[in-house]
Protein backbone atom coordinates (compact mmCIF):
# COMPACT_ATOMS: atom_id res chain seq x y z
CA UNK A 1 0.00 0.00 0.00
CA UNK A 2 0.84 3.23 0.94
CA UNK A 3 3.85 4.95 2.83
CA UNK A 4 4.39 2.85 6.43
CA UNK A 5 2.88 4.15 9.55
CA UNK A 6 2.80 8.16 8.78
CA UNK A 7 -0.77 7.43 7.15
CA UNK A 8 -2.31 4.83 9.36
CA UNK A 9 -5.12 5.88 11.41
CA UNK A 10 -6.41 3.81 14.22
CA UNK A 11 -9.78 2.65 13.59
CA UNK A 12 -12.07 3.78 16.05
CA UNK A 13 -14.27 1.63 18.60
CA UNK A 14 -17.26 1.91 18.09
CA UNK A 15 -19.43 -1.09 20.17
CA UNK A 16 -19.79 -1.62 23.40
CA UNK A 17 -22.45 -0.30 25.97
CA UNK A 18 -26.68 -1.89 25.12
CA UNK A 19 -25.83 -4.76 27.37
CA UNK A 20 -27.40 -4.91 30.25
CA UNK A 21 -24.63 -6.02 33.09
CA UNK A 22 -25.58 -6.70 37.00
CA UNK A 23 -25.33 -3.71 38.99
CA UNK A 24 -26.12 -5.94 42.67
CA UNK A 25 -26.04 -2.93 45.33
CA UNK A 26 -27.94 -0.40 43.16
CA UNK A 27 -31.52 -1.67 44.21
CA UNK A 28 -30.40 -1.33 47.71
CA UNK A 29 -28.95 1.65 47.35
CA UNK A 30 -31.79 3.35 45.52
CA UNK A 31 -34.56 1.73 48.11
CA UNK A 32 -32.37 2.80 51.09
CA UNK A 33 -32.30 6.41 49.64
CA UNK A 34 -36.00 6.47 48.82
CA UNK A 35 -37.07 5.43 52.23
CA UNK A 36 -34.27 7.89 53.58
CA UNK A 37 -35.54 10.80 52.00
CA UNK A 38 -38.80 10.14 52.61
CA UNK A 39 -38.14 9.78 56.44
CA UNK A 40 -36.22 12.89 56.69
CA UNK A 41 -39.18 14.97 54.73
CA UNK A 42 -41.43 13.54 57.52
CA UNK A 43 -39.49 14.38 60.06
CA UNK A 44 -38.75 17.67 59.20
CA UNK A 45 -42.45 18.27 58.82
CA UNK A 46 -42.76 18.63 55.08
CA UNK A 47 -45.36 15.64 55.13
CA UNK A 48 -48.40 16.10 57.20
CA UNK A 49 -48.05 12.64 59.23
CA UNK A 50 -51.73 12.63 59.20
CA UNK A 51 -51.75 12.06 55.30
CA UNK A 52 -49.13 10.62 54.26
CA UNK A 53 -46.71 9.07 58.36
CA UNK A 54 -43.39 8.00 58.32
CA UNK A 55 -41.81 4.88 57.12
CA UNK A 56 -40.51 4.72 60.86
CA UNK A 57 -44.63 5.10 61.83
CA UNK A 58 -45.69 2.61 59.42
CA UNK A 59 -43.07 -0.15 61.11
CA UNK A 60 -44.25 0.77 64.09
CA UNK A 61 -47.89 0.13 63.46
CA UNK A 62 -46.62 -2.93 61.73
CA UNK A 63 -45.39 -4.18 64.51
CA UNK A 64 -47.83 -3.28 67.13
CA UNK A 65 -50.30 -5.20 64.66
CA UNK A 66 -47.83 -7.98 64.93
CA UNK A 67 -47.79 -7.99 69.00
CA UNK A 68 -51.67 -7.89 69.58
CA UNK A 69 -52.36 -10.70 67.19
CA UNK A 70 -54.46 -8.52 64.63
CA UNK A 71 -52.03 -8.99 61.86
CA UNK A 72 -52.14 -12.73 61.68
CA UNK A 73 -56.03 -12.55 62.16
CA UNK A 74 -56.54 -10.40 59.27
CA UNK A 75 -54.03 -12.18 56.85
CA UNK A 76 -55.24 -15.58 58.19
CA UNK A 77 -58.76 -14.40 57.11
CA UNK A 78 -57.53 -13.36 53.58
CA UNK A 79 -55.81 -16.62 52.86
CA UNK A 80 -58.83 -18.68 53.91
CA UNK A 81 -60.05 -16.73 51.21
CA UNK A 82 -57.74 -16.94 48.79
CA UNK A 83 -56.36 -20.10 48.85
CA UNK A 84 -59.58 -21.97 48.33
CA UNK A 85 -60.90 -19.56 45.16
CA UNK A 86 -57.51 -19.84 43.59
CA UNK A 87 -57.10 -24.04 43.97
CA UNK A 88 -60.93 -24.34 42.65
CA UNK A 89 -60.53 -21.57 39.65
CA UNK A 90 -57.42 -23.12 39.11
CA UNK A 91 -58.17 -26.21 38.99
CA UNK A 92 -61.52 -25.61 37.03
CA UNK A 93 -59.61 -23.51 34.75
CA UNK A 94 -56.97 -25.86 33.80
CA UNK A 95 -59.86 -28.95 33.23
CA UNK A 96 -61.25 -26.69 30.35
CA UNK A 97 -58.53 -24.73 29.02
CA UNK A 98 -56.93 -28.01 28.49
CA UNK A 99 -59.59 -29.56 27.12
CA UNK A 100 -60.08 -26.48 24.94
CA UNK A 101 -56.07 -27.20 24.15
CA UNK A 102 -56.56 -31.29 22.80
CA UNK A 103 -60.13 -30.97 21.82
CA UNK A 104 -61.34 -29.01 18.38
CA UNK A 105 -65.07 -29.03 19.46
CA UNK A 106 -64.54 -28.31 23.04
CA UNK A 107 -62.17 -24.89 21.87
CA UNK A 108 -64.84 -24.46 19.33
CA UNK A 109 -67.81 -24.45 22.07
CA UNK A 110 -65.37 -22.98 24.56
CA UNK A 111 -63.52 -20.38 23.18
CA UNK A 112 -66.47 -17.63 22.38
CA UNK A 113 -67.95 -17.98 26.02
CA UNK A 114 -64.67 -18.24 27.35
CA UNK A 115 -63.92 -14.76 25.01
CA UNK A 116 -67.10 -12.84 26.50
CA UNK A 117 -66.79 -13.81 29.97
CA UNK A 118 -62.94 -12.56 30.06
CA UNK A 119 -63.24 -9.33 29.88
CA UNK A 120 -65.81 -8.70 32.85
CA UNK A 121 -64.51 -7.18 36.05
CA UNK A 122 -65.41 -10.15 38.26
CA UNK A 123 -65.63 -8.50 41.72
CA UNK A 124 -69.06 -6.94 39.42
CA UNK A 125 -70.22 -10.06 40.09
CA UNK A 126 -70.00 -10.12 43.89
CA UNK A 127 -73.21 -8.13 44.72
CA UNK A 128 -74.96 -11.37 42.43
CA UNK A 129 -72.75 -14.00 44.09
CA UNK A 130 -74.11 -12.58 47.46
CA UNK A 131 -77.40 -13.19 46.19
CA UNK A 132 -77.21 -16.59 45.46
CA UNK A 133 -74.35 -17.79 48.11
CA UNK A 134 -74.89 -15.51 51.00
CA UNK A 135 -72.81 -12.63 52.64
CA UNK A 136 -70.45 -15.17 54.12
CA UNK A 137 -67.27 -16.60 52.63
CA UNK A 138 -68.14 -18.80 49.66
CA UNK A 139 -69.39 -15.42 47.87
CA UNK A 140 -65.90 -14.50 48.46
CA UNK A 141 -64.34 -17.43 47.40
CA UNK A 142 -66.51 -17.80 44.55
CA UNK A 143 -65.23 -14.58 42.99
CA UNK A 144 -61.94 -15.33 43.56
CA UNK A 145 -62.47 -18.78 41.57
CA UNK A 146 -64.33 -17.39 38.94
CA UNK A 147 -61.54 -14.63 38.48
CA UNK A 148 -59.27 -17.11 38.68
CA UNK A 149 -60.71 -19.27 35.80
CA UNK A 150 -60.81 -16.99 32.92
CA UNK A 151 -57.09 -16.07 33.19
CA UNK A 152 -56.26 -19.97 33.85
CA UNK A 153 -58.51 -21.20 30.57
CA UNK A 154 -56.76 -18.97 28.39
CA UNK A 155 -53.34 -19.69 29.14
CA UNK A 156 -53.95 -23.21 29.53
CA UNK A 157 -54.72 -23.34 26.29
CA UNK A 158 -52.64 -21.07 24.40
CA UNK A 159 -49.99 -23.01 26.44
CA UNK A 160 -50.83 -26.54 24.34
CA UNK A 161 -51.00 -24.16 21.22
CA UNK A 162 -47.53 -23.20 21.28
CA UNK A 163 -46.37 -27.08 22.28
CA UNK A 164 -43.78 -27.39 18.64
CA UNK A 165 -46.56 -29.75 16.51
CA UNK A 166 -43.41 -31.29 14.94
CA UNK A 167 -43.21 -33.04 18.80
CA UNK A 168 -46.38 -34.23 18.56
CA UNK A 169 -46.08 -35.61 15.13
CA UNK A 170 -42.85 -37.45 16.48
CA UNK A 171 -44.94 -39.28 18.82
CA UNK A 172 -47.16 -40.44 16.12
CA UNK A 173 -44.55 -41.33 14.13
CA UNK A 174 -43.10 -43.40 16.84
CA UNK A 175 -46.54 -44.82 17.43
CA UNK A 176 -47.88 -43.32 20.85
CA UNK A 177 -51.00 -43.59 21.56
CA UNK A 178 -53.15 -40.49 22.02
CA UNK A 179 -52.86 -40.44 26.05
CA UNK A 180 -49.59 -40.74 25.65
CA UNK A 181 -48.84 -38.08 22.99
CA UNK A 182 -50.89 -35.79 25.96
CA UNK A 183 -49.06 -37.05 29.58
CA UNK A 184 -45.96 -37.28 27.42
CA UNK A 185 -45.34 -34.96 25.12
CA UNK A 186 -48.64 -31.60 25.34
CA UNK A 187 -48.78 -31.33 29.24
CA UNK A 188 -44.83 -31.13 29.55
CA UNK A 189 -44.36 -28.77 26.84
CA UNK A 190 -47.46 -26.77 28.26
CA UNK A 191 -46.23 -26.50 31.56
CA UNK A 192 -44.13 -23.44 31.11
CA UNK A 193 -47.00 -21.62 29.81
CA UNK A 194 -49.27 -23.06 32.55
CA UNK A 195 -47.16 -21.86 35.69
CA UNK A 196 -46.76 -18.28 34.30
CA UNK A 197 -50.62 -18.07 33.88
CA UNK A 198 -50.79 -18.64 37.65
CA UNK A 199 -48.54 -15.66 38.17
CA UNK A 200 -51.11 -13.81 36.34
CA UNK A 201 -54.29 -15.85 38.02
CA UNK A 202 -52.34 -15.43 41.88
CA UNK A 203 -52.02 -11.31 41.01
CA UNK A 204 -55.40 -11.27 40.05
CA UNK A 205 -56.69 -13.58 43.20
CA UNK A 206 -55.06 -11.33 45.49
CA UNK A 207 -56.84 -8.04 43.67
CA UNK A 208 -60.13 -9.76 44.21
CA UNK A 209 -59.81 -11.03 47.93
CA UNK A 210 -59.34 -6.92 48.76
CA UNK A 211 -61.71 -5.78 46.53
CA UNK A 212 -64.30 -8.23 48.11
CA UNK A 213 -63.34 -7.29 51.63
CA UNK A 214 -63.82 -3.98 51.04
CA UNK A 215 -67.17 -4.71 50.00
CA UNK A 216 -68.51 -7.41 52.82
CA UNK A 217 -66.36 -8.66 55.39
CA UNK A 218 -65.16 -8.02 59.37
CA UNK A 219 -61.84 -9.62 58.70
CA UNK A 220 -59.00 -9.89 56.55
CA UNK A 221 -56.20 -7.53 55.29
CA UNK A 222 -59.12 -5.76 52.51
CA UNK A 223 -61.72 -4.57 55.64
CA UNK A 224 -58.41 -4.04 57.39
CA UNK A 225 -57.05 -1.04 55.27
CA UNK A 226 -60.55 -0.08 54.47
CA UNK A 227 -61.69 0.49 58.25
CA UNK A 228 -58.00 2.05 58.93
CA UNK A 229 -59.22 4.83 56.32
CA UNK A 230 -62.47 5.34 57.62
CA UNK A 231 -60.98 6.09 60.96
CA UNK A 232 -57.78 8.22 59.22
CA UNK A 233 -55.07 6.18 60.81
CA UNK A 234 -53.24 6.12 58.30
CA UNK A 235 -49.94 4.44 59.26
CA UNK A 236 -52.14 1.11 59.90
CA UNK A 237 -53.94 1.80 56.41
CA UNK A 238 -50.39 1.74 55.27
CA UNK A 239 -49.00 -1.00 57.10
CA UNK A 240 -52.03 -3.10 56.13
CA UNK A 241 -50.61 -2.07 52.60
CA UNK A 242 -47.43 -3.17 53.21
CA UNK A 243 -48.44 -6.36 54.48
CA UNK A 244 -50.38 -6.95 50.87
CA UNK A 245 -47.26 -6.40 48.71
CA UNK A 246 -44.85 -8.81 51.10
CA UNK A 247 -48.11 -10.84 50.44
CA UNK A 248 -47.51 -10.35 46.60
CA UNK A 249 -44.13 -11.23 46.77
CA UNK A 250 -43.98 -13.98 48.90
CA UNK A 251 -46.48 -15.62 46.36
CA UNK A 252 -43.95 -14.79 43.33
CA UNK A 253 -41.48 -15.86 45.24
CA UNK A 254 -42.92 -19.44 45.63
CA UNK A 255 -44.30 -19.49 41.85
CA UNK A 256 -40.68 -19.00 40.88
CA UNK A 257 -39.47 -21.43 43.36
CA UNK A 258 -41.56 -23.77 41.58
CA UNK A 259 -41.16 -22.90 38.52
CA UNK A 260 -37.12 -23.63 39.08
CA UNK A 261 -38.27 -27.00 40.20
CA UNK A 262 -40.39 -28.19 37.43
CA UNK A 263 -38.82 -26.32 35.05
CA UNK A 264 -35.50 -27.47 35.46
CA UNK A 265 -35.04 -28.34 32.11
CA UNK A 266 -34.69 -24.96 30.83
CA UNK B 1 -38.75 -54.32 4.14
CA UNK B 2 -39.61 -53.48 -0.29
CA UNK B 3 -41.61 -50.60 -0.03
CA UNK B 4 -43.59 -50.21 -2.86
CA UNK B 5 -45.10 -46.05 -4.20
CA UNK B 6 -48.40 -46.50 -6.36
CA UNK B 7 -49.61 -43.06 -8.11
CA UNK B 8 -48.68 -41.22 -5.10
CA UNK B 9 -50.49 -37.89 -5.51
CA UNK B 10 -50.74 -35.18 -2.89
CA UNK B 11 -53.03 -31.48 -3.11
CA UNK B 12 -52.80 -28.53 -0.39
CA UNK B 13 -56.11 -27.17 -1.35
CA UNK B 14 -56.27 -25.79 -4.96
CA UNK B 15 -52.23 -26.41 -5.35
CA UNK B 16 -51.16 -29.45 -6.52
CA UNK B 17 -47.65 -30.53 -4.52
CA UNK B 18 -47.16 -34.71 -5.80
CA UNK B 19 -48.21 -36.04 -9.23
CA UNK B 20 -48.36 -39.28 -9.96
CA UNK B 21 -45.37 -40.71 -8.17
CA UNK B 22 -44.46 -44.65 -8.70
CA UNK B 23 -41.36 -46.35 -7.08
CA UNK B 24 -40.29 -49.65 -6.15
CA UNK B 25 -37.59 -49.74 -3.22
CA UNK B 26 -35.94 -52.60 -2.54
CA UNK B 27 -35.34 -54.09 1.16
CA UNK B 28 -32.54 -52.47 2.31
CA UNK B 29 -31.95 -50.02 -0.47
CA UNK B 30 -30.92 -46.49 0.22
CA UNK B 31 -32.90 -44.10 -1.72
CA UNK B 32 -32.70 -40.74 -1.73
CA UNK B 33 -35.24 -38.21 -2.74
CA UNK B 34 -33.89 -34.64 -4.53
CA UNK B 35 -35.72 -31.85 -5.93
CA UNK B 36 -35.93 -28.20 -5.74
CA UNK B 37 -37.33 -26.56 -3.12
CA UNK B 38 -41.41 -26.81 -3.31
CA UNK B 39 -41.00 -30.21 -4.68
CA UNK B 40 -42.96 -32.17 -2.80
CA UNK B 41 -39.94 -34.59 -1.25
CA UNK B 42 -40.95 -33.88 2.82
CA UNK B 43 -44.99 -33.88 1.78
CA UNK B 44 -43.54 -37.68 0.02
CA UNK B 45 -41.64 -38.52 2.76
CA UNK B 46 -44.60 -37.61 5.53
CA UNK B 47 -47.09 -39.72 3.04
CA UNK B 48 -44.60 -43.14 3.10
CA UNK B 49 -44.41 -42.85 7.25
CA UNK B 50 -48.57 -42.35 7.38
CA UNK B 51 -48.26 -38.70 8.86
CA UNK B 52 -49.96 -36.78 5.81
CA UNK B 53 -53.24 -38.62 3.77
CA UNK B 54 -52.06 -38.67 0.01
CA UNK B 55 -55.09 -37.00 -1.95
CA UNK B 56 -54.46 -40.17 -4.24
CA UNK B 57 -52.36 -43.08 -4.36
CA UNK B 58 -51.14 -45.69 -2.04
CA UNK B 59 -48.18 -47.09 -0.37
CA UNK B 60 -47.43 -50.12 1.00
CA UNK B 61 -44.80 -52.53 2.19
CA UNK B 62 -44.46 -56.20 1.36
CA UNK B 63 -42.68 -59.25 2.79
CA UNK B 64 -41.91 -60.08 6.24
CA UNK B 65 -41.12 -57.24 9.13
CA UNK B 66 -36.96 -57.48 10.28
CA UNK B 67 -36.88 -59.52 13.34
CA UNK B 68 -37.52 -57.58 16.76
CA UNK B 69 -38.66 -54.71 14.89
CA UNK B 70 -41.47 -52.58 17.14
CA UNK B 71 -42.49 -49.90 14.14
CA UNK B 72 -42.43 -50.25 10.44
CA UNK B 73 -41.40 -46.45 9.80
CA UNK B 74 -39.22 -44.32 12.05
CA UNK B 75 -38.45 -40.75 10.99
CA UNK B 76 -35.34 -38.65 11.93
CA UNK B 77 -36.25 -35.06 11.70
CA UNK B 78 -34.54 -32.34 10.49
CA UNK B 79 -34.84 -30.28 13.32
CA UNK B 80 -34.42 -33.13 15.32
CA UNK B 81 -37.94 -32.98 17.71
CA UNK B 82 -36.53 -33.94 20.71
CA UNK B 83 -37.87 -33.69 24.05
CA UNK B 84 -36.04 -30.85 25.66
CA UNK B 85 -37.44 -31.77 29.73
CA UNK B 86 -36.29 -35.72 28.83
CA UNK B 87 -32.04 -36.70 28.95
CA UNK B 88 -30.58 -38.15 25.89
CA UNK B 89 -31.66 -41.83 27.23
CA UNK B 90 -35.07 -41.00 28.00
CA UNK B 91 -35.72 -39.24 24.62
CA UNK B 92 -34.55 -42.51 22.95
CA UNK B 93 -36.34 -44.86 25.43
CA UNK B 94 -39.76 -42.67 24.10
CA UNK B 95 -39.79 -44.34 21.04
CA UNK B 96 -40.28 -47.92 23.46
CA UNK B 97 -42.42 -46.82 26.67
CA UNK B 98 -45.39 -48.18 24.93
CA UNK B 99 -44.61 -51.46 23.36
CA UNK B 100 -44.48 -53.49 26.85
CA UNK B 101 -41.18 -54.35 26.64
CA UNK B 102 -39.87 -55.53 30.26
CA UNK B 103 -37.45 -52.86 31.68
CA UNK B 104 -34.11 -54.94 31.19
CA UNK B 105 -35.13 -55.39 27.26
CA UNK B 106 -35.75 -51.77 26.54
CA UNK B 107 -32.95 -50.47 28.82
CA UNK B 108 -30.52 -52.94 26.79
CA UNK B 109 -32.64 -51.83 23.81
CA UNK B 110 -31.20 -48.43 24.54
CA UNK B 111 -28.15 -48.91 25.18
CA UNK B 112 -27.49 -50.88 22.31
CA UNK B 113 -29.14 -47.92 20.19
CA UNK B 114 -26.67 -45.64 21.97
CA UNK B 115 -23.70 -47.32 21.20
CA UNK B 116 -24.20 -47.73 17.88
CA UNK B 117 -24.38 -43.48 17.39
CA UNK B 118 -21.74 -42.95 19.90
CA UNK B 119 -23.90 -41.74 22.55
CA UNK B 120 -22.68 -44.18 25.55
CA UNK B 121 -21.54 -41.67 27.70
CA UNK B 122 -24.36 -38.62 27.01
CA UNK B 123 -26.76 -40.84 28.17
CA UNK B 124 -27.81 -38.59 31.07
CA UNK B 125 -27.03 -35.10 29.23
CA UNK B 126 -30.03 -33.03 28.08
CA UNK B 127 -30.59 -31.99 24.67
CA UNK B 128 -29.49 -27.90 25.49
CA UNK B 129 -26.39 -29.14 26.78
CA UNK B 130 -25.72 -30.99 23.38
CA UNK B 131 -24.14 -29.56 19.68
CA UNK B 132 -26.01 -29.82 16.93
CA UNK B 133 -24.46 -32.70 15.47
CA UNK B 134 -24.60 -34.72 19.00
CA UNK B 135 -28.90 -33.90 19.28
CA UNK B 136 -29.55 -35.52 15.41
CA UNK B 137 -27.13 -38.69 16.92
CA UNK B 138 -29.91 -38.78 19.51
CA UNK B 139 -32.85 -38.48 16.69
CA UNK B 140 -30.95 -41.06 14.64
CA UNK B 141 -30.82 -43.16 17.74
CA UNK B 142 -34.40 -42.94 18.56
CA UNK B 143 -35.55 -43.76 15.35
CA UNK B 144 -33.13 -47.18 15.12
CA UNK B 145 -34.23 -48.07 19.14
CA UNK B 146 -37.57 -49.52 17.38
CA UNK B 147 -35.58 -52.00 14.11
CA UNK B 148 -37.67 -50.03 11.80
CA UNK B 149 -38.13 -51.36 8.88
CA UNK B 150 -38.16 -48.51 6.67
CA UNK B 151 -35.97 -45.21 8.38
CA UNK B 152 -37.18 -41.94 6.66
CA UNK B 153 -34.75 -38.87 6.63
CA UNK B 154 -36.04 -35.65 6.09
CA UNK B 155 -33.10 -33.35 5.53
CA UNK B 156 -31.54 -35.05 8.65
CA UNK B 157 -28.13 -32.44 8.19
CA UNK B 158 -29.75 -29.55 6.83
CA UNK B 159 -29.54 -27.91 10.13
CA UNK B 160 -25.81 -28.54 10.92
CA UNK B 161 -22.79 -26.94 9.91
CA UNK B 162 -20.39 -28.39 7.00
CA UNK B 163 -18.14 -29.88 9.38
CA UNK B 164 -20.80 -31.32 11.85
CA UNK B 165 -22.35 -32.70 8.70
CA UNK B 166 -19.47 -34.24 7.06
CA UNK B 167 -18.60 -36.13 10.66
CA UNK B 168 -22.73 -37.14 10.50
CA UNK B 169 -22.31 -38.29 7.04
CA UNK B 170 -19.57 -40.67 8.34
CA UNK B 171 -21.26 -41.84 10.85
CA UNK B 172 -24.56 -42.71 9.10
CA UNK B 173 -22.52 -44.66 6.27
CA UNK B 174 -21.14 -46.43 9.44
CA UNK B 175 -24.39 -46.84 10.75
CA UNK B 176 -25.81 -48.32 7.21
CA UNK B 177 -23.11 -51.16 7.51
CA UNK B 178 -24.59 -52.32 10.74
CA UNK B 179 -28.23 -52.07 10.34
CA UNK B 180 -30.14 -52.77 7.28
CA UNK B 181 -33.45 -51.04 7.19
CA UNK B 182 -34.49 -49.57 3.97
CA UNK B 183 -33.88 -46.11 3.70
CA UNK B 184 -35.72 -43.18 2.15
CA UNK B 185 -33.19 -40.16 2.66
CA UNK B 186 -34.86 -36.39 1.72
CA UNK B 187 -31.84 -33.57 0.81
CA UNK B 188 -31.26 -30.79 -1.09
CA UNK B 189 -27.90 -31.29 -0.70
CA UNK B 190 -26.15 -33.39 -4.37
CA UNK B 191 -23.31 -34.80 -1.98
CA UNK B 192 -25.22 -36.46 0.83
CA UNK B 193 -26.99 -37.84 -2.31
CA UNK B 194 -24.23 -39.65 -3.54
CA UNK B 195 -22.40 -40.43 -0.60
CA UNK B 196 -25.47 -42.38 0.60
CA UNK B 197 -28.01 -43.54 -1.46
CA UNK B 198 -27.87 -46.63 -3.82
CA UNK B 199 -30.36 -44.65 -6.05
CA UNK B 200 -31.10 -41.21 -6.32
CA UNK B 201 -34.93 -39.93 -7.41
CA UNK B 202 -34.73 -36.75 -8.92
CA UNK B 203 -38.34 -34.58 -8.86
CA UNK B 204 -39.26 -32.06 -11.19
CA UNK B 205 -40.86 -28.78 -9.80
CA UNK B 206 -44.59 -28.52 -8.15
CA UNK B 207 -46.49 -30.90 -8.83
CA UNK B 208 -43.77 -33.34 -8.42
CA UNK B 209 -43.01 -36.07 -10.42
CA UNK B 210 -40.66 -38.21 -10.82
CA UNK B 211 -37.94 -36.52 -13.49
CA UNK B 212 -35.04 -38.93 -13.26
CA UNK B 213 -33.81 -41.89 -11.11
CA UNK B 214 -29.94 -42.37 -11.17
CA UNK B 215 -28.81 -45.51 -9.77
CA UNK B 216 -25.23 -45.65 -8.20
CA UNK B 217 -23.52 -48.71 -8.62
CA UNK B 218 -20.64 -48.62 -6.41
CA UNK B 219 -21.25 -49.91 -3.18
CA UNK B 220 -21.78 -46.63 -0.18
CA UNK B 221 -19.12 -48.26 1.74
CA UNK B 222 -16.62 -48.21 -1.32
CA UNK B 223 -17.46 -44.54 -2.09
CA UNK B 224 -14.96 -42.81 -0.26
CA UNK B 225 -12.18 -44.83 -1.98
CA UNK B 226 -9.86 -42.29 -4.27
CA UNK B 227 -10.87 -44.02 -7.06
CA UNK B 228 -14.50 -43.30 -7.34
CA UNK B 229 -14.19 -39.68 -6.85
CA UNK B 230 -14.24 -38.68 -10.24
CA UNK B 231 -17.20 -40.74 -10.49
CA UNK B 232 -19.16 -38.97 -7.55
CA UNK B 233 -18.26 -35.75 -8.36
CA UNK B 234 -19.55 -36.10 -12.29
CA UNK B 235 -22.83 -37.55 -10.83
CA UNK B 236 -23.08 -34.52 -8.71
CA UNK B 237 -22.94 -32.72 -12.39
CA UNK B 238 -25.39 -34.55 -13.67
CA UNK B 239 -28.02 -34.40 -10.93
CA UNK B 240 -27.35 -30.54 -10.70
CA UNK B 241 -27.75 -30.62 -14.35
CA UNK B 242 -30.75 -31.93 -13.95
CA UNK B 243 -32.26 -29.55 -11.26
CA UNK B 244 -30.25 -26.18 -11.52
CA UNK B 245 -33.10 -24.48 -14.32
CA UNK B 246 -36.14 -25.41 -11.60
CA UNK B 247 -34.18 -24.49 -8.47
CA UNK B 248 -33.41 -21.40 -10.24
CA UNK B 249 -37.22 -20.87 -11.04
CA UNK B 250 -38.55 -22.08 -7.93
CA UNK B 251 -36.02 -19.35 -6.27
CA UNK B 252 -37.27 -16.74 -8.34
CA UNK B 253 -41.18 -17.16 -6.94
CA UNK B 254 -43.14 -15.35 -4.71
CA UNK B 255 -44.93 -17.55 -2.44
CA UNK B 256 -48.29 -17.39 -3.06
CA UNK B 257 -50.48 -17.39 0.24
Amino acid sequence: MSEPNTDRRPVPFRGGGFAPAPRPAVPWIVFAALIGLWQAASSSGLLPALLMPSPAAIVRALYGLWLDGTLAEHVAASLRRIVPGWIIGTAAGLGIGLAMGIFSSARAAGLPIVSALFPIPKIALLPVLILWLGIGEPSKVATIALGVFFPTVISAYTACDSVPRNLIRMGQSFGLPARDIVAKILLPGAMPGILAGFRISASVALLLVVAAEMIGAQHGIGAFVLTAGNLMQTDQLLAGVVVLSILGLLISWGLGMLERKILRWR
Amino acid sequence: MPLHLEKVSHNYGPVAALDGIDLDIADGETVALIGPSGCGKSTLLGIIGGLLQPSAGRVSLSGPPPAESLNPFTYVFQDFALLPWRNVADNVGLALEHRGLDHGQSRERVAAALALTGLAEFAGAYPKQLSGGMRQRVGIARALVVRPAVLLLDEPLSALDAQTRELLIEDLLAIWARESSTRVYVTHNLEEAVRLADRVVVLSRRPGRIRDILAIDVPVAERARPQHTTMLVDMQRRLWALIRDEAATAEREIADV
